[in-house]
């Protein structure tokens, strides 16, 4: 016994019978097998589980699949085209924004919310929009330069 | 998580009908992770996104009005709460994460009364009003101890009303982990008196008297100079001490005085 939910995941139209209790996280990873969204703490702290739920980026092991039903999910298999990365992902790599990799997909998803509500940021701003977000690594200093090198590419790009 | 009956009614009435014991749900910053962790074990779940009618930001006569659903990052972003009243939106920039902040709601807030949670500093320094399902409650009364307040079982939190005053800041010094307030402290000058919240510090928020009389007479940073805050009844954990939050008292309401005189 189930309720049914009805989601939009990454373009794709979903539907499902989910015990009420299924974390949004349990729902995209198990259920739909999108697994780049990590668990980390699983206590609403530490940021891995962001995906943006109608735009916004939230913790999805803090909000239940009941909850997301109706609404439009993009997880980070959702953000580039499959061939081509988003720019926030490419800037991850070229300026060597992860180590471990485990906090990646909920820090870009962070950050592509975040040059969305502004453009153009202040390191300090950066800082302070990764507050959600824990790097066990410690490898904020090049997850920064990532984000203001993406913020500089999205820049041009929406010029040109 | 225990297992739970799940509803999302689209009116107030509806959601307090439907609610038989349970709990509502608005942002579930805080009421998620205590089902996880099996603290509550409520039989029904009231999710109150679907009500169109507790959401919404306005400004009615003298008075901002904001929808109880409202999220702290729509509070911090609205140009007419930059505009009218600026410190509330500077204070619900600061609570938690950008992603909590996308979530949690103020009505959800209020509600909970956690001890050192943002929004009861302003509601209780501003003299705001609590707007439920059947009546008005002032935020002076509202906040009676620790997670506890003035509501009945089934009541709901629909709108806050605050007056727009300008002349009013908030000073928090945040837990470095988890942004919670360690002290914030609320200070408004309303033009007939001036006023001060502090939470985090205490089972609630609550009123500094003492410095409120101060800085009637002298509204300056160093007019609470020589106050001694007492650390009786002040909360103790693992981040700090009764002394230590007492003397943050001082610090916090000379930072938010300091703020308030820069507005101008």
């Amino acid at each position: 016994m189930g309720i049914a939910v009805a989601m939009v995941v990454n373009g794709r139209n979903v539907t499902a019978e989910v015990d009420e209790r299924t974390l949004l996280v349990e729902f995209l990873r198990r259920d739909l097998r999108l697994t780049g969204t990590h668990v980390g703490c699983d206590t609403s702290q530490c940021g891995a589980c962001v995906v943006h739920v109608d735009g916004r980026a939230i913790k999805s092991c803090t909000m239940l699949a009941v909850q997301a039903s109706g609404s439009a999910v993009t997880t980070i298999e959702g953000l580039g085209s499959g061939t081509q990365l988003h720019a926030v992902q490419e800037a991850f790599r070229n300026c060597h924004g992860l180590q471990c990799g485990y906090c990646t997909p909920g820090m870009i998803m962070t950050a592509v919310e975040l040059l969305k509500r502004n453009p153009n940021p202040s390191e300090h701003q950066i800082r302070e929009g990764l507050e959600g977000n824990i790097c066990r690594c410690t490898g904020y200093h090049n997850i920064v330069k990532a984000i203001a090198s993406a913020a500089k590419v999205l820049q041009a790009t929406a010029a040109a | 998580m225990y297992s739970f009956n799940y509803v999302r009614p689209s009116s107030v009435a509806e959601a307090v009908k439907a609610l038989n014991g349970g709990n509502f749900l608005s942002g579930g910053m805080t009421l998620l992770p205590s089902l996880k962790m099996r603290l509550a074990r409520p039989e029904t779940l009231v999710d109150l996104a679907g009500i169109a009618e507790l959401t919404g930001i306005t400004i009615e006569g003298d008075r901002l009005c904001i929808g109880a659903m409202t999220r702290h990052s729509d509070v911090a972003s609205s140009a007419d709460i930059q505009r009218v009243l600026p410190a509330l939106a500077e204070l619900a920039g600061g609570i938690g994460d950008p992603l909590v902040r996308n979530r949690g709601t103020i009505g959800g807030s209020i509600a909970n009364s956690d001890p050192s949670a943002d929004y009861p500093a302003a509601a209780v320094a501003l003299d705001a009003t609590i707007v439920t399902d059947r009546r008005e409650i002032p935020a002076s009364s509202f906040f009676t101890g620790l997670f506890m307040t003035a509501l009945q079982a089934g009541e709901l939190v629909t709108r806050i009303k605050f007056p727009m005053i300008k002349r009013a800041a908030y000073a928090k010094f945040p837990s470095p982990a988890s942004r919670y307030a360690m002290v914030g402290v609320m200070v408004v000058d309303t033009g007939k008196g001036v006023r001060v919240a502090v939470t985090g510090a205490g089972p609630c928020v609550f009123r500094q008297e003492a410095f409120e009389k101060a800085l009637d007479q002298n509204f300056a940073p160093q007019a609470i100079d020589g106050i001694v805050v007492s650390a009786d009844g002040l909360n103790q954990d693992l981040f700090g001490t009764p002394e230590y939050r007492a003397n943050l008292i001082s610090v916090m309401t000379r930072r938010a005085v300091a703020a308030v005189q820069a507005r101008r």
